[in-house]
């Protein structure tokens, strides 16, 4: 008979591992709403809109799930940093399975710069041997958070992800890039950001919500970490995108050649 | 007093075509000037492709075997190192290439990034868009310190060739460079058609293509009218096509003089990637589909009769 916890016994000989994973959970706009810009250019329509998970933030959470049910990692904990409103966001992340949740408490939506530098200081409590983010949020769309923390932190980054795999102290990952897919290996710890293939997140069931709701968040209020301040963008101003307008209906293709002859285009 | 410094994209010795297009966003900036940095491990071939960018004043390289892959890790801090060098900018393409590692060289030089810039107001002010190009918003970088930002490649047209060519000197930076990243390999989807990215007309399959066999239809229509193709994200995840012909938010973002979507319902995620694009024909069986809502052509119908017969036509 095998003992107990062969696979476990082993990895725990090495250094660091079985790793924590550090996952990025953002809160956004849910992608399916179409959002309005205010008329008086101040900024888009919040109000009453539905929120949910940055889908690639659940694309994250889910690959850190699935190494921890790999024995690769043994500890799970989202991050976020929002308002004090965002706490049914993390009990859901939560729910999804994840062992803990640290809440960093801030007015209003900070930016990538900033967002890295807490990111930073949560790496120095965790001591994760992974911190996995999205690509990019998809509100600001900035695709820049975990390029910069990996920076800062002056460790490896793989961004756009479709592929991961852990072996030891190292990770494959493959990435989904213009000209194809690239692959590159990289020391841990590392900062990998997901692109939308790289996993189809779970759906939470009854019972987990239940369980969820036992697990410990913390909150961290945001200017309680002296973060490094400087390199803000202002926003100014808000505008709807230049509209492209109905066109024609055509009724074969034929008409359609006809039409497309006409503006030099075949 | 602005003085530009744009990162080459190149792949194989060939300087991509969205470099050209930085050019044209940083001649906005009416600048003293513009100087294009090569990193590579043989940077000779590039060199001389930037140096005949129309604009452009001096094109630095600097020739490392480390780079030899575009690794973001390494490139960045020869970047960060080379754009101290009294530059007011730092300019990148938002390609995949770009978008990997302008924010690491931006918080390498401790300062925020103004992502796809899509028009210039000044010198530090800027649009871009947001929400899947739902909103685009007026931007401020800070004074004090370089700019730093990627370039939407689809809202800026590529410079030509200048009669000059610009001179070339090779740079040395002091800058140790990290072994914890490596480069295994790169798959490239070989394709004989135009680049997705710079192509005049492009061809694009949905879903409702139906599978990777059905996808030869729309392969066929891009050959008769020398196009490149691309897909939806369904069309993609569901593997009737490589990942590198998706359009839209998470995928290419282009401005072809053609567009026809085909057996594509025009999801905001997808429309992101081609509003930028002359004209834009919608086939599709569902009169009701949003695609038609931006379409300037459009024709209802079963795709399977429609396609084979506009590829005959044309
Ligand atoms: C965070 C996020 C990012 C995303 N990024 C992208 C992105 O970059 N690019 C992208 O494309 N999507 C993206 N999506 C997905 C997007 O929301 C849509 O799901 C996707 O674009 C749908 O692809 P489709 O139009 O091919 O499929 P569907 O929406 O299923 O549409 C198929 C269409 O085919 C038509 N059809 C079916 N059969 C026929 C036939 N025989 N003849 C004619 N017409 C037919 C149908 O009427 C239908 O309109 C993203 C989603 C999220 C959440």
């Amino acid at each position: 008979m095998p003992n107990c916890f062969p696979a476990r016994g082993a990895r725990a000989l090495r250094k660091g591992f079985p790793m924590k994973i550090l996952v990025a959970y953002k809160r956004v706009v849910d992608y399916n709403v179409r959002i309005q810009v205010k008329p008086d250019g101040t900024g888009v329509v919040t109000d009453g809109v539905k929120l949910s998970p940055n889908p690639f933030d659940d694309i994250a959470l889910e690959e850190a799930l699935r190494l921890r049910e790999q024995g690769i990692a043994e500890e799970v904990i989202i991050a976020t940093i929002a308002p004090a409103d965002a706490q049914p966001h993390l009990r859901n992340g939560l729910a999804m399975g994840a062992n803990r949740a640290i809440h960093v408490v801030t007015p209003g939506p900070v930016q990538p710069l900033a967002a890295a530098r807490v990111f930073l200081k949560l790496i120095e409590s965790v001591q994760p041997g992974l911190v996995i983010l999205g690509k990019q949020a998809i509100d600001d769309d900035c695709s820049q958070t975990g390029q910069m923390l990996a920076a800062l932190w002056d460790r490896p980054q793989a961004t756009f992800a479709s592929k991961l795999e852990v072996s030891g102290d190292k990770a494959t990952v493959t990435r989904e890039v213009d000209a194809g897919l690239e692959t590159i290996e990289v020391d841990l710890p590392a900062v990998v950001t997901t692109d939308l293939r790289l996993n189809e997140p779970r759906f939470i069931k009854l019972p987990d919500i239940m369980k969820a709701k036992s697990k410990p968040i913390e909150t961290i209020e945001l200017a309680s970490l002296n973060i490094e301040h400087g390199g803000e963008i202002r926003t100014t101003h808000y505008a709807p995108p230049a509209k492209r307008s109905r066109g024609v209906m055509v009724k074969d293709v034929a008409e359609l050649v006809g039409l497309l002859k006409q503006k030099g285009l075949v | 007093m602005s003085k530009i410094l744009i990162v080459a994209e190149h792949l194989n010795g060939q300087l991509n075509s969205a470099t050209a297009r930085c050019v044209t966003c940083a001649r906005e900036l009416k600048p003293d000037a513009i100087e294009v940095l090569v990193l590579a491990d043989a940077p000779d071939a590039v060199a001389a492709q930037a140096a005949k960018l129309d604009g452009v004043t001096k094109v630095l390289t600097v020739a490392r075997a480390e780079n030899a892959h575009a690794l973001a890790a390494v490139l960045a801090p020869q970047i960060a190192a080379a754009a101290k060098n009294g530059y007011t900018h730092l300019l990148l393409p938002s390609t995949t290439f770009g978008k990997d590692v302008a924010p690491r060289a931006a918080a390498l030089l401790g300062t925020g990034q103004v992502s796809d810039i899509m028009s210039v107001t000044d010198p530090h002010t800027f649009t871009r868009p947001i929400y899947a190009g739902n909103a685009i918003v007026t931007v401020a970088a800070p004074t004090h310190a370089i700019v730093v930002g990627t370039v939407r490649t689809a809202s800026w047209p590529a410079v030509g060739e200048a009669a000059n060519t610009a001179p070339i000197e090779a740079l040395s930076l002091d800058v140790v460079l990290p072994s914890h990243t490596r480069f295994v390999e790169l798959q490239q989807a070989s394709s004989e058609r135009p680049d997705l990215q710079s192509a005049a007309k492009v061809v694009s399959g949905g879903r409702g293509v139906g599978s990777k066999e059905n996808f030869e239809i729309i392969y066929k229509l891009a050959d008769k009218l020398h196009a490149a193709a691309g897909a939806s994200r369904a069309a993609v995840d569901a593997g009737y096509c490589p990942n590198d012909m998706q359009v839209g938010q998470t995928g290419k973002i282009i401005a072809p003089e053609l567009y026809i979507a085909i057996g594509i319902s025009g999801a905001i995620q997808h429309l992101t990637g081609i509003k930028d694009a002359g004209t834009i024909v919608a086939i599709n069986k569902d009169a009701e589909a949003p695609i038609f809502e931006v379409a300037d052509i459009g024709l209802v119908g079963d795709l399977f009769k429609l396609v084979p017969e506009l590829e005959a036509a044309v």
